[in-house]
């Protein structure tokens, strides 16, 4: 049977795999296929163990602290050499910034193709069948393998259902040797936290957004409050990262992140091409402004024609009250 | 130290994408074509070094058809840049064969110390040529870099993810791709357009680099424009009434509450 090695992230000291892994193995699962996972970082052994009943057979595992922090040199080493192990025809992974910045390494090196930003993927019997968005999302297209190397697969984070565990058996551990950072050539410094303990942007679930409506960068606290009720990260335009009121690293939008969220909540944002370009991908869109013409309604799912200064906090209660039920 | 900068021509944002009858690819009459956004970090950033005098010389290179990528060779070495290299290829080269011809293309210009890119085209998405050309120079490699300082070796501020920074040490030569925020970059003046006329331009081929287009390993097919989606649906009454009917809407009828 034809093998595909799943790259499984996991929150460092949360012990569980991240939420795009397991939607990546109940794909897996359901398609019938020889799984096997790779595991990398401090409680790799115990997060792999735990992908039992997600049908996962083997796992390539190094339950190491060099794999704590990225580095693309000692990353690129021990996932090739456990690609080459596996003998996967098919390496699959969530689309994270870390394996965006990853792979394209990995498959230059297997000399293969990885393709990343992927939002639909089905199996027909071990073929993968994958589409992406081009263009901004203005169209979407087929990916044609044509090398004979494993194909690399990169989805979006929040585009396949997530199943439940079943029974299962043992996960068979193949340990990964130590890395060796003799003679690495890049080095992690520092690392300077970003001010949320929340999901990134590309792999929340539900985001709630600002734009220049908010007036000021102390107006946010509105946005936060009502994301602090569903557990959503919050995103913004482009107008205000310039305005220097958020940072960059929350922009949504052609030069921004690119975000496909179950919920996409659009507070005071006009709905400029660029910004559509980063969120149009999203499940559901909720759209507040106060001008009925905004062409992000044109976008929206529901929309709301209101004073944000007064929508947004009735939203707040409304989602606590709802939530808490 | 000479600099190499890699850059894409790409559709204008605003472009209006049109497939071809066949949906095999884009319909690509009526677009504009500017340089991607976050090679014009990578071209400023090049130009910079070379004005701080941490770089001597600033080479950009770019892979796509020949007759409308010189112009944005020429937006490039209107800017500043020294010289520009062609690599005429049809229009959907894919990544790894992008990188291959950047590569034999960077090495017949000689030694470079720094390698720019942008940490992404924003007409493909792919974020894959940076990384798959520091692999085939065999350079380390660090994108979504926003901060970039040049001595004997390089340090990098790249973003990660929870909007966390990371800094690194690469040895020289390395490869950098850029991000937004590591500069502004310039708009190409008058005379910057008139003396971009005589700088050097050089032509290759894929053949003449010893490549084939039949080497390439992935291919987009099948061209869809996105599906219609059902109108909006506008919520009614004062503040209080629309977030009550929004909650309702989202729990009951989308289900992601
Ligand atoms: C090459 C390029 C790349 C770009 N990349 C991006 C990108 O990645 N992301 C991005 O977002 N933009 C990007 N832009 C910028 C984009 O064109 C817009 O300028 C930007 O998105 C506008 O941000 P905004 O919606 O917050 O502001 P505005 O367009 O000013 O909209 C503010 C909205 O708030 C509403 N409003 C005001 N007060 C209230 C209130 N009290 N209650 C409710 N609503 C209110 C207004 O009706 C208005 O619709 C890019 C532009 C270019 C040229």
């Amino acid at each position: 049977m034809s093998k595909v090695l799943v790259f499984t992230e996991f929150a460092p000291g949360s012990n569980q795999a991240k939420k795009g892994a397991l939607e990546l193995l109940t794909a897996t699962r359901q398609a019938g296929l020889h799984t096997q996972a790779l595991v990398l970082g401090s409680g790799a052994q115990t997060v792999a163990q735990s992908l039992a009943g997600w049908g996962v057979k083997e796992a390539f595992v190094s339950d190491h602290a060099d794999f704590d922090r990225y580095n693309p040199e000692l990353f690129a080493e021990a996932v090739a050499s456990a690609i080459r192990d596996s003998g996967a025809e098919v390496v699959l992974a969530t689309s994270s910034m870390l394996a965006r910045d990853l792979f394209p390494r990995v498959a230059a090196r297997l000399d293969t193709a990885a393709v990343s930003d992927c939002t639909e993927l089905k199996f027909s019997g071990s073929a993968p069948q994958v589409r992406r968005p081009l263009y901004a999302g203005k169209c979407s297209a087929e990916v044609s393998f044509m090398g004979s190397g494993p194909k690399m697969i990169l989805m979006r984070a929040n585009q396949l259902p997530v199943g439940e565990p079943t029974g299962g058996g043992a996960v068979q551990i193949k340990t990964i040797p130590s890395p060796s950072s003799q003679g690495l050539r890049s080095l992690i410094k520092d690392v300077v936290k970003g001010a949320t303990g929340k999901l990134d942007l590309t792999e929340a679930n539900i985001i709630v957004a600002g734009g220049r409506g908010l007036k000021e960068a102390s107006n946010f606290k509105l946005l936060n409050d009502l994301a602090d009720t569903c557990g959503a990260t919050v995103g913004a335009s482009r107008a205000v990262v310039d305005a220097g009121w958020v940072p960059h690293s929350m922009q949504v939008g052609q030069t921004g992140k690119t975000v496909a969220p179950s919920l996409y909540i659009a507070v005071g944002i006009s709905g400029a091409i660029q910004h559509l370009a980063g969120m149009s991908g999203s499940k559901v869109i909720v759209a507040i402004n106060k001008d009925a013409n905004a062409p992000i309604f044109q976008k929206a799912t529901y929309g709301i024609v209101g004073d944000l200064f007064d929508v947004v906090p009735a939203l707040t209660t409304e989602f606590k009250s709802l939530l808490s039920q | 130290m000479r600099v190499a900068v890699c850059i894409k021509q790409v559709p204008d944002t605003e472009t209006k994408i049109k497939l071809k009858p066949d949906a095999s690819g884009i319909d690509p009459t009526g677009i504009k074509w500017v340089m991607n956004p976050y090679d014009e970090f990578a071209v400023e950033e090049g130009i910079k070094l070379r004005e701080g005098g941490k770089a001597t010389q600033v080479i950009v290179f770019s892979v796509g058809p020949k007759a409308r990528v010189v112009e944005t060779l020429r937006t490039a070495l209107a800017m500043g840049a020294d010289e520009g290299v062609v690599v005429d290829a049809a229009e959907d080269l894919d990544p790894s064969l992008t990188a291959k011809a950047l590569a034999k293309a960077i090495q017949a210009e000689g030694e470079f110390g720094l390698v720019l890119t942008g940490k992404l085209a924003i007409d493909d998405n792919l974020a894959s040529v940076g990384q798959m050309l520091a692999e085939a120079l065999q350079l380390p490699h660090a994108t979504v870099v926003s901060k970039l300082e040049v001595g004997d070796s390089l340090t990098a501020e790249r973003e990660v993810e929870g909007g966390s920074k990371e800094i690194l040490s690469l040895q020289k030569p390395a490869l950098i791709g850029a991000n937004k925020g590591l500069n502004t970059p310039r708009y190409a003046s008058l005379p910057g357009i008139m003396k971009a006329k005589k700088k050097v331009l050089k032509e290759h081929s894929l053949a003449s680099l010893g490549l084939d287009a039949s080497q390439a390993k992935v291919k987009h097919v099948a061209f869809a424009l996105p599906a219609d989606k059902p109108p909006v649906k506008m919520l009614d009454g004062d503040a209080a009434a629309q977030a009550k009917s929004l909650a309702g809407f989202l729990r009951n009828e989308a289900k992601v509450l």
